[in-house]
């Protein structure tokens, strides 16, 4: 095993390959320590959710629209105390705060913005095909990624057959 | 007085078996599926009115719903601490729901291998608990209850964000899958800081025992998914099952077999020296014993030992942990007096009573 390219005595335990602007390839075989003194190591730090959520809610003070003001008419939550308690009043919450939840949705849920999984039978499963296409698709995007061309052209066949019915 | 309780601590519940997939290495898998009811507010805004009407409403549901009929209800309200403390032993319930004030209750099955929280974050939650990683099993399971409950009330759903929570870390699916693993030869090689490393990239969390802001006892962790919207049950399930826990579990076995191959004397000795404490110390505080029933169980599964059964083991996990030692004794007992209750447990029964 080579020797950190930075530091020439560790052992190289992080190796990056990054294409240039020119197109090149460009290898980088550093230690531990000196990937993180460059930034490229994301330190052993546990992600959590409720910090996030601290972080972006009291950031979210800062914003344009005074959120001080917005308050549930159902349960009469108001936007500061949600901030600090982490949890809403009621479902119209979520219709009241909308715009913040929406952007907290997306830090804490990967990306993630729609649900995709089980409906109440009550609600019927008018909404069913559209998830299904929806996971669909995603899981088509990961079986291109990891070259499983067979499971993808399986999955883009009843993408198809869904979106045709 | 005797409760359903003074039953329940004598054996270990369904997910202590030490059956199912993988069962040396996953202890348990349980699925969580947090409900709210409309037209009740969420229990942050919940006055004690109608704290109570919603533990009556789940109640009376669950007494409607045929498949849900057996189920032991209990007030956690009027509970004792030692028995509320006895149930999260159990994972019957949270340490939130325990310490929590006002109406609030739990329902489980007698084989404890699904239960019903009722208002601890939410208006409902529900799980199930396997043995080793069964979790088709689990959420087959916990996917009918969530049906039956369906038909008796509305849950709050939104078109674009699913189920409702309190919390919008679980809005979605409101799913969280937790699986309890024992990772001694990770610990043993310094190799669990990669483990977490790599749980952390895929959005995952790991856990001590007893979940939330808990340590690792003995070599158990638990890892859970975080996120609840944007993928399916099944997808997330998938994952736990074809991915992360055969990962993981591949790690700690070829961990064993470092260990086995470069330093099996060292093994041998941490092992028989665990069962050499456990089967002579006089007093012993629950982490300890933890610890080396630990590196037992692991003996037991690499073939260094065979002198113990992993029914006994698992049990014993289960009873020295204080409210279970307590409620054995049947007596309150103060820390140094459980100390030598649980010594003398132990070496009961290791040495065949």
């Amino acid at each position: 095993m080579g020797r950190c390219e930075r530091c020439k005595k560790a052992k190289a335990t992080f190796h990056l390959t990054n294409i240039d602007r020119s197109g090149s390839k460009v290898e980088r075989h550093l230690c531990d320590k000196c990937a993180a003194e460059e930034g490229l190591l994301q330190t052993a730090k546990a992600v959590d959710l409720n910090d996030i959520l601290q972080n972006f809610i009291a950031s979210s003070k800062t914003s344009g629209t005074d959120l001080s003001t917005l308050v549930c008419d159902r349960c009469g939550i108001s936007y500061v105390e949600f901030r600090n308690q982490g949890l809403l009043g009621c479902a119209n919450d979520y219709e009241v705060f909308k715009e913040q939840i929406a952007r907290l949705l997306e830090r804490t849920h990967a990306g993630g913005s729609v649900h995709t999984g089980k409906t109440p039978k009550s609600l019927g499963v008018a909404h069913k095909p559209q998830h299904d296409i929806r996971r669909l698709k995603r899981q088509l995007a990961e079986a291109v990624a990891a070259e499983d061309y067979e499971r993808a052209a399986k999955l883009r066949d009843r993408v198809r057959q869904l979106e045709d019915s | 007085m005797s409760t359903p309780l003074d039953a329940v601590v004598r054996q270990a519940g369904e997910w202590l078996r030490g059956i199912g997939p993988m069962h040396e290495i996953v202890i348990s898998t349980r699925i969580r599926l947090a409900r709210n009811i409309s037209g009740f507010l969420f229990l942050p805004r919940a006055e004690p009115d109608m704290r109570q009407e919603i533990t009556e409403t789940v109640t009376s549901a669950t007494r409607r719903a045929e498949s849900l009929k057996d189920l032991v209800h209990i007030d956690v309200d009027e509970l004792s601490e030692l028995d509320r403390q006895l149930l999260v032993e159990r994972h019957l319930i949270s340490r939130q729901h325990a310490d929590g004030t006002g109406a609030r209750s739990v329902a489980f099955q007698p084989s404890e291998a699904a239960a019903i929280m009722v208002n601890e974050e939410d208006h409902l939650r529900i799980q199930v608990m396997r043995s080793g990683l069964q979790i088709n099993e689990a959420w087959q399971q916990i996917n009918s209850i969530d049906d039956s409950l369906e038909e008796q009330l509305d849950f709050e759903f939104h078109s674009q964000y699913g189920y409702l929570t309190a919390c919008p870390t679980n809005v979605g699916t409101g799913i969280r899958v937790s699986v309890m693993l024992h990772l001694p030869a990770l610990r043993l090689t310094n190799e669990l800081e990669k483990v977490a490393q790599a749980a952390r990239d895929m959005k995952l969390a790991i856990r001590g025992l007893h979940g939330e802001g808990t340590e690792a006892l003995g070599d158990f962790f638990q890892i859970s998914n975080q996120t609840t919207l944007g993928r399916s049950e099944e997808e997330i399930i998938d994952d736990f099952r074809d991915v992360v826990i055969p990962k993981i579990v591949e790690y700690e076995n070829a961990a064993r077999e470092v260990l086995l191959k470069n330093r099996s004397l060292a093994l041998d000795d941490k092992v028989w020296r665990a069962m050499g404490v456990l089967k002579n110390a006089r007093l012993i505080s629950s982490n300890e014993a933890m610890q080396y029933l630990s590196h037992v169980r692991m003996g037991l599964h690499i073939g260094r030992l065979q002198s113990v059964d992993l029914q006994t083991l698992n049990e014993l996990f289960l009873q020295i942990q204080p409210a279970h030692l307590q409620k054995l004794h049947g007596e309150r007992l103060n820390g140094e007096q459980r100390s030598i209750e649980r010594a003398a447990f132990i070496r009961a029964r290791l040495n065949g009573k």
